[in-house]
């Protein structure tokens, strides 16, 4: 596979861009902050999204979905990166999407499926317990309960948590946290009795929720895939997510060193543009090259979880790690170029540092991902 | 859906080109070529006093050349494979996969090559690129000046038309090789009353003409790879000229920016074991397997992401430049992060090795192959063009930022 679009993924990022960039600047993430919105994303904007066929992207053609691949789902991502739209895209037509599609049986499949690709149902997994990505950690409890299981336990950042109407929870059937063995995903409705959940206001303006679940039943059918065998599933639909994240902070990225370039070609101190200084275009230029190769290395992530996502973890690894490191870079370099400018709420600038923030700890953060890399290749 | 066909026939072309590629190289390859260079003297350069240093080595080439191989996406009329671009990457990825060494080393492969297949015309392509695919001829670069090395286009060797002839008189500096070289492409000012680009010729030559000589320059590394070169009155005939005559300028940055993809490249040749590994081997481990220096672990991880990074985007760069996406001085941008990456998995290495880096003249250390391959890397961010001025190309060319 060649690492440039085809005309058809070309045509699809130009769709979204347009869409997007229309329906979806900056201004409207500010506004959603300002007026302190409940839903946290524009539910008509949604569904404007869900009928071009964006919601269901990931969704089997027999379930109601377009059928496309994970690079598909990276262009919108790196697209809602650029104007750091908030919507349910990632949690609910990338992770949940994935988890039921790859974990599902039948009846899980044709039941929520074609909710997820209409647009009218908003799904998110919820795994992380501590303050760093660590699944193996789990430790929420899922003890047999006659026919079911009693879970009990907390979750933090679950994006889209305080809106969902499907969580889907990482629990512990066996085992100690930090074992691979004994993890499980459940199906859990968010209205059953025992869960409470509450939104937490979150640096980047985006949806998250902290859930805690207090002996809320449930029945043997809410078990996705195996009971205590987990972790692979889990696996599969973090590198997804990990890739879909990849995609969003190379748009971000590429947004924020577009706006810091042409404001290096405008404005004026000493008497010159800024952009004549040396020091400012090696600067650039190095950030420029940094951009380029997180771009091709998170093309190479995406094709590989097209090709096998069971083979895809190194490449992933390497994305995700590159990603986070070039987009606090390119956010770093933003402001400061931007010099005070860049420190005041009234610019966007700020609103690309602190969502690069969130990205970056979302599914692991550079350091843990490089750790990944080198336990994979054993030294 | 006819798109659709079409493409699932390609891909099943593909895939038996690649079985076909995979079983000839089983075959043909020789276990000895299969494992990384560890020394200059290892590598197979060609030319009129060529030496194979193995008789591996002479069997893996000739059977190369047999192929058109050694230039597989040359026209097979010039000596080439007449590879399609994506078979291209099927042969070099199955070459990758076995570790087998390129079969040829060559200025003509890297850089002329290039450049007469897009400005030679049909006399030169027949005259040398069949010469060049059989490393019948070894080829090296006449551009640095003592006085014009990053700032190229200042360079002052004169060629003044006497009849059918050039007269060259001059000196060039960092010519690779020049002592073992059979013939020269070489930037000459043919007009010193034009600005400066516009007055350059590129005109090939022997290096056995009458008038040229060659001095090595000794390096901190203790090779002299390099050489000053003296033309004194040396007479070139005016059919030489690669281009138009005064518009040797346009040729000469078609070239650099295969000196600089070539450049950039250097990391994926061969390199061998895994630095983690490699470390494991003299830092130790601890209980768990991990090694023994959380700091030069932590180094290695960031490296390797980096590299496996810069591998997509090298994959990429080729790629957009077969869909004509790519912007042309991108090979800037590669050669910068390249030789900079070079530069730091030596560094890494020399720390992984430890005292047992150190050794300089010993047979255990290979006569001290290690820190003469660290010096030699620190070269790589200089030559063919700066790291500054690679990032300064990048900041006015691509990003179109102002001049001063």
């Amino acid at each position: 596979m060649a690492l440039v679009l085809t005309e058809e993924q070309s045509m699809l990022r130009d769709s979204a861009r347009g869409l997007i960039s229309d329906k979806a600047p900056v201004s409207h993430l500010r506004h959603l902050r300002d007026s302190k919105d409940p839903t946290g994303f524009s539910k008509e904007f949604w569904h404007s999204f869900a009928e071009m066929g964006f919601a269901g992207l990931l969704v089997p053609e027999e379930f109601g979905g377009s059928g496309l691949g994970f690079m598909e789902a990276g262009i919108i991502m790196e697209e809602i990166g650029r104007t750091l739209m908030p919507s349910p895209f990632l949690a609910t037509s990338v992770v949940a999407a994935s988890a039921l599609n790859r974990g599902g049986n039948a009846t899980q499949k044709s039941e929520f499926l074609p909710k997820i690709a209409s647009g009218s149902l908003l799904a998110t997994l919820a795994i992380d317990e501590g303050a760093k990505h660590r699944p193996l950690q789990t430790s929420l409890q899922a003890v047999r309960a006659g026919n079911g299981f009693k879970l009990s336990g907390a979750k933090a950042l679950v994006v889209d948590g305080h809106v969902a109407d499907l969580l889907i929870v990482a629990a512990r059937t066996a085992g100690a946290a930090g074992e691979r063995e004994g993890l499980t995903l459940f199906l859990v409705n968010p209205a059953a009795k025992g869960v409470a959940i509450e939104r937490t206001i979150m640096v980047d303006a985006h949806n998250a929720a902290r859930i805690e679940l207090a002996n809320v039943e449930v029945t043997a059918d809410s078990v996705l895939g195996e009971v205590d065998q987990g972790a692979t599933l889990l696996d599969g639909v973090l590198d997804i997510g990990r890739g879909a994240v990849a995609a969003e902070m190379v748009g971000l990225s590429d947004e924020v060193f577009n706006r810091t370039v042409e404001y290096l070609k405008n404005r004026k101190q000493f008497g010159k543009l800024i952009g004549e200084f040396q020091a400012l275009q090696h600067r650039a230029a190095e950030l420029y090259v940094d951009i380029e190769i997180t771009r091709a290395a998170t093309m190479k992530a995406l094709q590989a979880l097209d090709a096998d996502v069971a083979k895809a973890a190194s490449a992933v690894a390497v994305a995700k790690a590159r990603a986070g490191t070039t987009a606090t870079r390119a956010v770093q370099e933003g402001v400061q170029m931007h010099g005070g400018m860049g420190m005041t709420d009234q610019f966007d600038i700020g609103f690309f540092m602190k969502r690069a923030r969130v990205c970056e700890e979302l599914f692991g953060d550079a350091n843990y991902h490089t750790e990944q890399l080198a336990k994979a290749r054993g030294y | 859906m006819a798109d659709a066909k079409i493409s699932d026939s390609e891909t099943a072309d593909l895939e038996q080109f690649r079985n076909e590629t995979r079983a000839w190289l089983d075959a043909n390859c020789p276990p000895e070529m299969r494992k990384p260079v560890t020394s200059d003297t290892d590598v197979f350069w060609g030319g009129r006093n060529a030496k194979f240093s193995s008789e591996p080595q002479r069997v893996w080439f000739e059977r190369m050349r047999d192929k058109g191989w050694t230039v597989p996406d040359w026209p097979r009329v010039y000596g080439g494979g007449g590879l399609s671009a994506a078979e291209h990457k099927v042969l070099r990825a199955e070459m990758a996969r076995m570790g087998a060494r390129p079969p040829l080393s060559s200025f003509g492969i890297w850089m002329l090559g290039p450049a007469l297949l897009k400005y030679g015309n049909e006399a030169q392509k027949k005259e040398h690129l069949p010469k060049i695919a059989a490393g019948e001829i070894r080829w090296c670069q006449g551009y640095s000046e003592p006085n014009a090395g990053s700032d190229l286009a200042s360079l002052q060797t004169r060629a003044e038309s006497d009849g059918d002839d050039f007269v060259i008189t001059g000196q060039k500096i960092w010519t690779s090789y020049a002592n073992y070289a059979d013939w020269i492409f070489c930037l000459v000012r043919t007009d010193p009353a034009a600005k400066k680009h516009d007055g350059i010729s590129f005109i090939l030559f022997d290096m056995a003409s009458k008038g040229v000589s060659t001095k090595p320059i000794l390096l901190i590394s203790g090779y002299s790879p390099f050489c000053e070169t003296f033309f004194d009155g040396v007479r070139v005939p005016t059919s030489h000229v690669v281009g138009t005559v005064n518009r040797g300028w346009d040729v000469a940055k078609y070239l650099l920016q295969h000196e600089r993809a070539m450049i950039s490249g250097m990391g994926e040749r061969g390199v061998g074991r895994p630095l983690g590994q490699i470390a494991a081997d003299s830092v130790g481990t601890d209980g768990q397997g991990k090694l023994d220096d959380s700091m030069l672990r932590g180094k290695i991880a960031t490296f390797d992401v980096d590299e496996a990074a810069l591998a997509a985007c090298a994959e990429r760069a080729v790629d957009l430049a077969k869909a004509g996406q790519a912007h042309p001085a991108f090979s800037s941008a590669m050669k910068y992060y390249g030789t900079e990456l070079n530069k730091r998995r030596y560094e890494i290495l020399m720390s992984a090795g430890g005292l047992d880096a150190l050794e300089w003249e010993s047979e255990r250390s290979k006569q001290g192959a290690r820190p003469r391959a660290w010096l030699r890397t620190k070269a790589n961010s200089i030559e063919g063009g700066t790291s500054e001025v690679m990032l300064g190309i990048v900041a006015k060319r691509i990003l179109d930022l102002p001049g001063a």
